[in-house]
Order: structure tokens, then C-alpha cells, then sequence
């Protein structure tokens, strides 16, 4: 049976779409309509069409001070996931000669997602609390006289759980594209006589930036769509953009916190517009 | 005589990864100073480890490599005065024509003017003046195989390493980068270490054919020695060209040795230098295109010496015609006769005829050892 090519292209994006559709596509647009619709108090949605919810939602002070929080904390975990991720990457794709004991260590570095995200969270709250092993060690040794408040319930504590989480999701993409780096392409810098510095410098880094901009995506898209962490780590202190929308949902204002929804959607598109504008991941995937 | 910049001298050099197998067996080589060396040999020789190592991307495990006059081990690949072009050149992906040439300038901390200067003086040496803002992806590839020779030439090096460098390249592509790197050498005056498996590569560019097998050299000289004299099997039967047959000695007499089987009793071969004695198998080397082939029945003079055989196959190769022949059993044994001397009476498969040649052509090779047997 000829299938004309057509279709054939069809069958082949088939499966894609039938992910997307019904749970990317469908989703959002009832997330778009419900957002400009009118609530009646009650959960209720009355159809119309209003920005009313957008206007409440922008010229809030609160939402400012909301994404200030967000991008502070997305960025601080950014950059340690970025240094982390970078050097372990580094390590196991240019100094452990062995693949089998890469792919070993590679293994090792999964192990904490083998349990749940909440456990790996609350099991900082033994070894981070005022009563904590750090605490109670920095005691014992006569470093401090008092326990640090900071460990536990700050900003200090969401960024250390986040950066736990997520360092996974820079170290698997930077592995990748640096794995993806001819050995003599280093050989012929060393010939050239590049220190270790200017290799890392002139070639890896260069040759890495894909990675870099995929991992940036994951964990920046992860931070800024996340309350969970924050609301725990910070013990109520920090609040965060998807927080405050998710208490809008708890007393039934669902058309604001749709807006709020859309809002967060456009800033996260410019965000990774604005990553993908610096480096063009397509052109390094295809390299 | 006084040591010259480019001279490499290896003395015991050896090479072991995992300590018991070593892939590099105590070479013993000299390389004078603006000599076109080929390290000629199939894959897993060796020759590489060898490039590698005078290269500084490898330690010897024994052994010295000495470039002009100066032991070089330990010292990292700038501090040799080498440079090396990588087999499939391992051009930087992410920078232009210009900044890989650049490079190493860039490295030695040269202002961008300085190092650009100089670059495209080399650029147009290569005639790259047009593609120096392309990237290395939007090269074909002999333009790339320039790239990598301009910039392992930037640094002014007094021995250019070239590993594999045509194998990347079509056929009629590598026989046009011979010349240019031939006419490369001869502009730069220094010394090219050159490693290929191809003897028509070697033997067209190099002033000096190191063969090799196992780890070991099996011999070492210029090209038309190393082609014409083989010293053993293994060396003839690499550079090709050569019929090589053994037979069980039957007697020597007048400097002329003669064999037992009787298919072979019309050979004669000049002892040479060689020391022979009754019983002893040795291997006998002819030249292909000294063979003449005659029909069965016609006399021959004293002085040649013969086989009959019949005809396997015929090749036709333009200039010369290829005849395989059955005369020495296991052996390939193979004629090339001139184009024009074969049309004037054809054979084909399957005539009988005699294959001839002046008997004081034909060479005894020394005997190959057991342990490469």
C-alpha cells in the first residue's frame, strides 16, 4: 500500500501530538479562556470577557515583589547548579579514563532521585534545624555559642534544596555535549600549547554552551514553576509566584489565578527565548 | 658531523600500555634533519604510538627521543619545537578558518593584529584567503586537510608530525594533497614524519620508508630500496610488486642456487649475500614486471630461469596487463606485462605458459624468523 507523503509525515508527528495535545495544548487553553472569564465568589466562572484578572494582577505591588523573590532564588540556584553541574561533567567526561567507572560514577550521581522529591526536602530539615547535626556539631567543636539561625527556614535553605534537586538537570545535558567533544580537538590545543586553563577557556566551554543553555532551561523553568521548596525550606518566610496563585485557587478565585498562570507562562517563554537567542541549541545539537 | 635542528634521533624506544604487551619494541632510528620519513605498516603496528610519543601526547615507556641533539622526553609537545596534524585533522569546530590557524599564536598571548598578520600570510600560502571566516563544517575536505597543515605550520615547528593525514580524502583528492604536501615540505625545509598504510603514499613522497610490523621495524631506507630490495617476506610482500615463493635448497654452485621440487628445477637465484646451505627453505623475491611470459616450446637462454604454469586470470590495467599465473602452488605469483608487448599475442585463462626472468634479477630474501611467522 503507497501512502502518499503526506500522510507519511503525519503518521510520523502522530505520537508527538497525541502527548501534546491533550495534555499540553487543551490545558493551557482552558487555562487561557478561564482567565478571562469573571468569577462569581463561589468557584463559579461566569463566560464573558474581561481583562479585569490581568489588570489585578500587574498593577499588584505584590506580584512585583513576588518575581523578585522568584528570580533571586532562580537565579542564586542557577549558578551553583551551573558551577556544580559544570565541574562533574568536566570530571567524568575528561579525567576518569575509564567509561565503564564514568558511566559508574554517572549512575552515582542519579541516586538521590531514586527517592522522592519530598523526602530528599524534608530530610535536609534533621541535618539543616536548630537542633541539627550541623548545629549541634558547630556547638560541640566550640565554634559557635548559639545555633545559626540561617541553616533552617531561610533563603539560604531553599537555595541548598533546590540546588540538590536540581544540579541532575545541568549535569546530564553539559555531560552530553561535552562527551560530544572529539579527545584530539583537546590533543591539538595541548599541541598548540594550551594550558588547562586556556583548554577550558577557548575550547570546553565554547563546545560545552548547548548543554549549558538545556540545563539553564530545565532549571530555571523548574525554580520559576515551583512553590513547594520554597514554601517548606523557607518555613513560611519567602513566598514565590506559583505560592501566591495557588492560594488564589485555594479560596476559589480561579480566574486570577489564571492570569497569574498565563503571566508566569509568557515570562518563562522570554526567558528561554532569550537563552535559546544567545546560543542556537538546534545548530550545536545538529553539529 | 654537526646535529641539526630537525635531526630525531630514537634510541631503545619501547612502549608498553598495561605492561605486559608492548606495542613498540625498542626502535632504533635516525632521522636526519628536512628528511620526508614514512612510518609505513598495517593498522596496530605501532606507528602511531610512535608519532604519538615523539609527539609528546604519549609517554615512552623506555627509550630516548632525541630532537636536535636535545632529549625530549618529559617535555610537553611546544617545548619539542613539534607540531602534529591529527588524522581527521581535529580542526576547533566553533572558530573560523582564521582563529584555528591562529591558535597557537593566540595561545603565546600575540595581540590579535600580530597573530592575524602573520595567519593570513599562511592563509594564502594555502590558498584559503577566500573561506578565512568559514567555519570548519563548511569546508570540504581537502580544504580541511590545509587548515590543519597551516596550523600545525603557524608555530615555525622544526618537525611536522602528520598522522594518517590523506586517509580522510577520495582518491583522486589524495593524490593531488600528495604534491601539495611534498611541495609543502620542500618550501619549510624541516622535517615531516608521515604516517600512512598505503605504500603508494609512502613511496611517492618520502625520501625514507620506515616499514614496520608488531612493533618493531622491518626495514628502514629510501624509498627505492626499501621497494626494489625488500629485506625479507613481510617487507615485499607489503610494498607489493614483488612474486615471493620458498623452495627447499638443492644445491649451490657458482654463486647460483638451485632448488629441489621439481617444478622448480629451472630456477636459478644469485646467492647474494646470503648464506645458504643444502636443505635450508628460503624465500626468493621477482619482480612482477620482470616476469616475461613465453609460450611453451620456445628456447630460452642460459641465463633466465623459468616456470610453467597456466594462466588464472587476466586484468587489464592500461598501461600494463596483469596475468595471474598458478606456477608456485600456494604463492601468488603475478606478471605484469606492458600493454603493447601483451596485445601482440594475448593469452587467456587457462593457456600454458612459461613465465621467465634474467635469473640474476631474481633475490633471496632473509629468512623471517619464527617468531613473526
Amino acid at each position: 500500500m503507497a501512502l502518499s507523503r503526506s500522510t507519511v509525515s503525519w503518521l510520523y508527528v502522530s505520537p508527538l501530538m497525541l502527548v501534546l495535545i491533550p495534555f499540553f495544548v487543551l490545558p493551557i487553553l482552558v487555562v487561557l479562556v478561564a482567565s478571562v472569564f469573571e468569577t462569581d465568589g463561589f468557584g463559579g466562572l461566569i463566560p464573558t470577557f474581561t481583562l479585569a484578572n490581568y489588570g489585578t494582577v500587574l498593577t499588584s505591588g505584590l506580584t512585583f515583589n513576588l518575581y523578585v523573590e522568584t528570580v533571586k532564588f532562580t537565579v542564586l540556584t542557577w549558578f551553583f547548579t551551573l558551577i556544580i553541574g559544570f565541574f562533574v561533567a568536566y570530571f567524568l567526561v575528561f579525567h576518569v579514563r575509564n567509561p565503564l567507572l564514568a558511566i559508574g560514577l554517572f549512575l552515582i550521581c542519579t541516586v538521590p532521585f531514586w527517592t522522592s522529591n519530598i523526602i530528599r526536602m524534608i530530610s535536609w530539615i534533621p541535618l539543616l534545624g536548630k537542633e541539627g547535626l550541623i548545629n549541634s556539631a558547630l556547638l560541640r567543636i566550640g565554634l559557635i555559642r548559639e545555633p545559626l539561625e540561617f541553616l533552617l527556614y531561610s533563603s539560604f535553605a531553599v537555595v541548598v534544596a533546590y540546588v540538590h534537586q536540581l544540579t541532575i538537570f545541568m549535569i546530564v545535558p553539559i555531560f552530553n555535549s561535552m562527551a560530544r567533544i572529539d579527545k584530539r580537538v583537546v590533543e591539538a590545543a595541548i599541541d598548540a600549547g594550551a594550558s588547562r586553563f586556556d583548554i577550558m577557556r577557548l575550547i570546553i566551554v565554547p563546545l560545552s554552551k548547548s548543554g549549558v543553555a538545556l540545563g539553564s532551561i530545565f532549571v530555571a523553568s523548574i525554580v520559576m514553576g515551583d512553590f513547594f521548596v520554597t514554601k517548606v525550606m523557607s518555613g513560611g518566610g519567602s513566598a514565590s509566584v506559583v505560592g501566591a496563585f495557588y492560594e488564589d485557587i485555594s479560596v476559589l478565585q480561579y480566574p486570577g489565578a489564571a492570569a497569574s498562570a498565563i503571566i508566569l507562562t509568557v515570562v518563562l517563554l522570554a526567558m528561554v527565548s532569550l537563552i535559546l537567542r544567545t546560543v542556537d541549541i538546534r545548530k550545536e545539537i545538529t553539529r | 658531523m654537526a646535529v641539526l635542528r630537525g635531526d630525531i634521533e630514537l634510541a631503545g624506544l619501547t612502549k608498553s600500555y598495561d605492561g605486559v604487551h608492548t606495542v613498540v619494541q625498542g626502535i632504533n632510528l635516525k632521522i636526519p634533519d628536512g628528511a620526508y620519513c614514512c612510518f609505513l605498516g598495517p593498522s596496530g603496528c605501532g606507528k602511531t604510538t610512535i608519532l604519538r610519543m615523539i609527539a609528546g601526547h604519549e609517554d615512552p615507556t623506555d627509550g630516548e627521543i632525541v630532537i636536535g641533539g636535545e632529549n625530549v622526553v618529559g617535555l610537553p609537545p611546544v617545548a619539542r619545537g613539534t607540531a602534529m596534524m591529527f588524522q581527521s585533522y581535529a580542526l576547533f569546530p566553533h572558530l573560523s578558518v582564521r582563529d584555528n590557524i591562529a591558535f597557537a599564536l593566540r595561545i603565546r598571548g600575540l595581540s590579535k593584529e600580530d597573530r592575524y598578520r602573520q595567519t593570513d600570510a599562511m592563509i594564502e600560502k594555502v590558498r584559503l584567503t577566500e573561506l578565512a571566516d568559514r567555519l570548519p563544517a563548511q569546508l570540504s575536505g581537502g580544504q580541511q586537510q590545509r587548515v590543519a597543515l597551516a596550523r600545525a605550520a603557524i608555530t615555525q615547528p622544526r618537525v611536522l608530525l602528520l598522522d594518517e593525514p590523506l586517509s580522510a580524502l577520495d582518491e583522486q583528492l589524495r593524490v593531488r594533497m600528495r604534491v601539495e604536501l611534498q611541495s609543502m615540505q620542500r618550501d619549510l625545509g624541516i622535517t615531516f614524519i608521515h604516517v600512512t598504510h598505503s605504500q603508494l603514499e609512502a613511496i611517492a613522497l618520502a625520501d625514507m620508508v620506515v616499514v614496520m610490523d608488531r612493533g618493531e621495524i622491518k626495514q628502514a631506507g629510501p624509498a627505492r630500496d626499501v621497494y626494489a630490495t625488500p629485506r625479507d617476506r613481510y617487507v615485499a610482500e607489503f610494498l607489493g610488486g614483488q612474486n615471493v615463493f620458498s623452495g627447499k635448497v638443492d644445491a649451490v654452485k657458482d654463486d647460483l642456487v638451485s632448488f629441489a621440487a621439481p617444478q622448480m628445477q629451472h630456477i636459478a637465484v644469485p646467492v647474494g649475500a646470503s648464506r645458504v646451505g643444502k636443505g635450508d627453505t628460503m624465500d626468493v623475491a621477482v619482480r612482477r614486471d620482470d616476469v616475461e611470459l613465453v609460450r611453451p616450446g620456445v628456447e630460452l637462454t642460459a641465463d633466465k630461469s623459468w616456470l610453467s604454469s597456466r594462466v588464472l586470470a587476466v586484468e587489464y590495467q592500461g598501461n600494463f596487463v596483469k596475468v595471474m599465473l598458478d606456477a608456485t602452488g600456494s604463492d601468488e605469483f603475478v606478471a605484469y606485462i606492458p600493454e603493447r608487448v601483451f596485445f601482440r599475442d594475448p593469452y587467456t585463462i587457462g593457456d600454458v605458459v612459461q613465465a621467465t626472468w634474467p635469473s640474476h634479477l631474481a633475490r633471496l630474501l632473509a629468512k623471517t624468523t619464527a617468531l613473526t611467522a
